[in-house]
């Protein structure tokens, strides 16, 4: 029996068929982690835990809808006594008195955490490179970046460990990893998932999402990861469909818009080649496709880069060294203290985004940066709404290419664009979706959908019935000999 | 050379909410450290804060008092600076739209009227406490007072000497405690403010270089720091020195004005939307709902006084002058329909007591029930007026209840007619030359015979009775 590359919905159906015990299921994963420990995708594993609920579980049954499934999630989700990082030395000792909606939401729904996932320091990174505790392989070759900054969770679902992570994406945190790890990872529209124990970077711009293996399983996580939450005043109150019930409907007379802005004579032209194939085969399924135009579409990336450091520089301000997390030794006075603490506990990316931020924020300097990126964020915002009236989706790559090696990209500028096409969909606040469509000297890449505000069952339909009819998110990495 | 004197204030009062600004946790003052604090006041990672509408009530129910825009669409904005009882590095404060606008109070300096302009009035959270003292090489942080909602009152440079200044900052105390958005206690920081001040040539238009001084909390303080700094600047100028911009500070105990930090080393606050929280939007419903709840102000009562209770303007704005004071009177109303009786004793005996301590009824041991009760005895005859003197100098020690002090110490005046008349018997046969006295004509004998009955009942005995009793033996 075995359980790697499982799905949810196949873990379910061998739970329920006894084919498998919780306990077992539960065990062999954490045998998987083991073997695969040189991905260094875990911060920190909840084992005994984890074990003690599968345990449960076998002797009191429950009807719950993902009960047991083990579930690995991003470090930057609060947990309940189990010791949450954010990827940062800063935080390297604590341990939450509370835990997130989110995790609440998957754990009340059946969920077994089974650790907490490596990612790039308090999200800032394209690579995972900017972990504390270090870099993250990519399942799909030897020194491969998983993308980032939710790196970890992209590396243990393609590594078949667990059929779903949960990710967070502020400016393609979900996205670029899932593509460059070869699985389905959507960002739902803003305030769709509570932000209640998220640790902030750009409050305006961070939202949770699933990150799996099939759009299938990924709706079926939208359904217990949504909730309206009075603890976020900005989660939506909206009704929440359930996002499994339009998986099957036909795909034929909708509409996808090609962004006229994006120009991809400048990507690899095998790039190019996945992104054609793609678009033939939604073509194939009855899906036409118009070219769109967002005019402001390529001042994302700059505005993005003055909207998101100026929150964070803000968000940040807490780890000061007085309460929790990182204190410095034998500080000499307040100032002392301040310094050191923060000197010590950040490292170089989150500094360079603090004082970026700082920067743009200050007296001065306000007018000119943070608040004409505002209003640029507005335009883009506008862009969207009017593209929307005129098709039901937009298409693009989700990267610029595939996986890269670490240590290759050392400019902070080229590290930046490579969210060059995620970026959009978090200053607009919409839905966005990865998925596998191609590979590349066997690296996988995804294509991506954005959707009209609160269309994330449309994005769902149209990935699944992608999927129903290709086999790219079928593949697996090739696995450790033992 | 002619000095004139430009103030304005900053007035933060404590809104006397049940809950905190944007937590769960409770606002009473004077729990044990760090008690009063749930994670959103701790500012851990990954909380948000949610804002309490009670809160915008309270500022909405300022802003209608003073005539002033309610904003129904108001904002939050951070202000970022370090501090250790500062827990998220920020401040969440209305900065670009507060929810009240301009507005206007009415203050009145011996006896003339004058109105202030206020520019704005905004809600923001309050820090917590730095203690300095209690742990050696140490500072403590009490988190308890973090997140306390606060209104900050801006008014316009309007205000022109240091007795101005006290007469704003007590209207704006006497009408926050008659709206009951706070408790009006100074001494536990309810209320607080930052005094602007500066100087110019009489003639000159541009204003002065300014200097601020940082919460003062009591009205005697503000009148000696202004009156202190006033002098200071106006020395420097006359000595062809400039002032700088800067932030002072007032030492109560030398009676001076201190540099805390100028302009150039003050905090870029880095002020930006607050992102985590959206626009706050009131309904017009809610804003009826308030203005008809909204209570009697001072000016009202004071001519709902004179009109109802017949009383003389000058009483019924003592009367009408605080909320305690006017619910001493309202409350003593119910049991007697003599209000001139009320109105003499505030006025008179309770005012002079209050006075003599230079305290407010609410630090007094006098609560409206008592004093109530001790109208109701003079009314219905069970003490005297000069024994209900002694009952309230008792009252002011012990805080005792009415009746208590009157049985204990004995003082139920004496009215049964037969006790009276036996007394008044006693008193007769003890004096005959008296009694014949009066009989051939010398009328004024009559109190004689009333002032030795009143001594052997130690003044207990109704006037009222005695008199009929004397007038009965006496005059057949």
């Amino acid at each position: 029996m075995s359980i790697q590359f499982k799905t949810i919905k196949e873990l379910s159906s061998m739970l329920q068929s006894k084919e498998v015990s919780n306990y077992e299921l539960l065990q062999e994963t954490f045998k998987l982690v083991k073997s695969y420990k040189h991905l260094n995708a875990f911060i920190t594993l909840n084992e005994e835990n984890a074990l003690k609920k599968a345990r449960n579980l076998d002797n009191n049954t429950s009807d719950l809808s993902l009960s047991g499934i083990p579930i690995a999630q991003k470090d930057l989700f609060v947990t309940k006594g189990l010791r949450t990082t954010c990827g940062s030395n800063m935080l390297s000792n604590f341990i939450p008195p509370y835990s997130a909606t989110v995790i609440e939401n998957l754990e009340n729904a059946g969920c077994i955490s089974i650790g907490k996932t490596n990612m790039d320091e308090f999200a800032m990174g394209s690579s995972n490179e900017t972990s504390f505790y270090g870099n993250v392989n990519n399942p799909w070759g030897e020194n491969l970046v998983p993308g980032g900054s939710s790196g970890g969770s992209a590396a243990v679902v393609a590594a078949g460990i667990v059929p779903a992570a949960t990710g967070t994406d502020t400016g393609g945190s979900i996205r670029q990893p899932a593509s460059l790890c070869g699985i389905t990872g959507i960002k739902p529209t803003y305030g769709r998932i509570s932000r209640w124990g998220m640790i902030a970077f750009a409050s305006s711009l961070d939202q949770a999402g699933p990150m799996a293996r099939t759009a299938e399983d990924c709706a079926i996580l939208m359904n217990e990861m949504c909730s309206h939450d009075n603890k976020d005043t900005t989660s939506l109150d909206e009704t929440i469909p359930d996002f499994t019930k339009d998986l099957d409907a036909p795909v034929k007379g909708l509409k996808i818009g090609i962004v006229k802005e994006f120009d991809l004579s400048k990507l690899d032209s095998n790039v190019v080649k996945v992104f054609e194939d793609s678009k033939k085969h939604y073509e194939s399924l009855g899906v036409d496709f118009v070219e769109v135009s967002l005019p402001n579409i390529n001042l994302s990336v700059p505005t993005y880069y003055v909207v998101a450091p100026a929150e964070c520089s803000s968000n940040l301000s807490r780890f000061d060294g007085v309460k929790f997390g990182k204190r410095c030794n034998d500080p000499k006075d307040l100032e002392d203290l301040y310094i050191r603490s923060r000197s010590e506990g950040f490292g170089e990316e989150v500094k360079r985004r603090i004082l970026i931020g700082s920067y743009v924020l200050s007296a001065g300097f306000y007018d000119a940066y943070y608040k004409k990126a505002q209003q640029v964020r507005r335009l883009i915002k506008n862009d969207f709404d009017n593209a929307f009236k005129h098709v039901d989706l937009i298409m693009s790559p989700t990267t610029r290419g595939t996986a890269f090696e670490a240590g290759s990209m050392s400019d902070p500028i080229q590290m930046y664009l490579e969210d060059l096409f995620t970026v959009p969909a978090n200053l607009a606040g919409l839905p966005g979706i990865s998925i596998p469509s191609g590979y590349l000297d066997s690296k996988p890449l995804g294509i991506q959908l954005i959707g009209n505000s609160l269309q994330e069952s449309q994005l769902l339909n149209v990935a699944h019935n992608f999927q129903m009819t290709s086999d790219w998110h079928l593949r697996t990495p090739p696995t450790r000999s033992k | 050379m002619t000095w004139e004197t430009v103030i304005g204030l900053e007035v933060h009062v404590q809104l006397s909410t049940k809950t905190k600004l944007f937590s769960g946790a409770s606002t009473t003052f004077g729990s044990e450290p760090n008690t009063q604090v749930d994670l959103i006041d701790l500012g851990l990672p990954g909380v948000l804060p949610v804002a309490n509408k009670e809160a915008f009530y309270k500022a909405i129910r300022f802003g209608l008092a003073t005539n002033a825009e309610i904003n129904q669409v108001s904002m939050f904005d951070r202000k970022n600076y370090f501090y250790p009882d500062l827990p998220k590095g920020y401040q969440i404060t209305q900065m670009e739209k507060p929810i009240v606008g301009t507005g206007s109070i009415l203050i009145n300096v011996d006896g003339a009227e004058k109105l202030i302009n206020i520019t704005r009035a905004h809600l923001e959270e309050d820090a917590g406490k730095s203690i300095h003292d209690l742990f050696d090489g140490e500072t403590g942080v009490d988190l308890n007072r973090a997140g306390t909602p606060l209104l900050e009152i801006v008014s316009e440079p309007e205000i022109s000497n240091a007795k101005e200044a006290v007469a704003y900052f007590k209207a704006i105390h006497q009408l926050v405690t008659f709206l009951d958005i706070c408790d009006g206690n100074m001494a536990q920081g309810s209320m607080r403010c930052d005094v602007n001040v500066s100087v110019k040539k009489i003639d000159d238009k541009a204003l002065g270089t300014r200097a601020e001084i940082k919460n003062i909390n009591s009205f005697k303080f503000i009148e000696r720091a202004i009156n202190f700094e006033v002098a200071r600047q106006i020395k420097r100028l006359e000595k062809g020195e400039s002032i700088i911009q800067e932030t002072r500070l007032y030492d109560s105990i030398k009676n001076e004005t201190r540099s805390m930090r100028s302009k150039e080393a003050a905090n870029d606050y880095r002020y930006f939307p607050e992102p985590d929280l959206l626009p706050v939007v009131i309904s017009d419903k809610e804003l009826e709902e308030i203005r008809i709840t909204l209570p009697e102000l001072p000016k009202q009562k004071e001519i709902r006084f004179i009109e109802e209770h017949s009383l003389e303007e000058s009483e019924a704005k003592i009367l009408a002058s605080s909320k305690a004071m006017a619910n001493l009177f309202e409350d003593a109303s119910t049991k007697t329909k003599d209000s001139n009786l009320i109105a003499k004793w505030l006025v008179g005996d309770v005012s002079a007591l209050l006075n003599k301590e230079n305290i407010s009824i609410e630090e007094s041991n006098l609560s409206s029930v008592n004093f109530a009760k001790l109208i109701e005895r003079i009314s219905d005859k069970t003490i005297s007026g000069k024994i209900a003197k002694s009952v309230l100098e008792e009252i002011w020690v012990s805080g005792n209840d009415v009746d208590l002090i009157i049985q204990e110490k004995g003082l139920v005046q004496i009215q049964d007619e037969s006790i009276l008349e036996d007394i008044a018997k006693k008193i007769i046969e003890a004096n005959p030359d008296q009694v014949n006295a009066y009989k051939g004509g010398k009328e004024k004998l009559f109190g004689f015979f009333v002032g030795q009955v009143m001594k052997e009942t130690q003044g207990k005995a109704n006037p009222q009775g005695v008199n009929e009793v004397l007038k009965k033996l006496l005059d057949t």
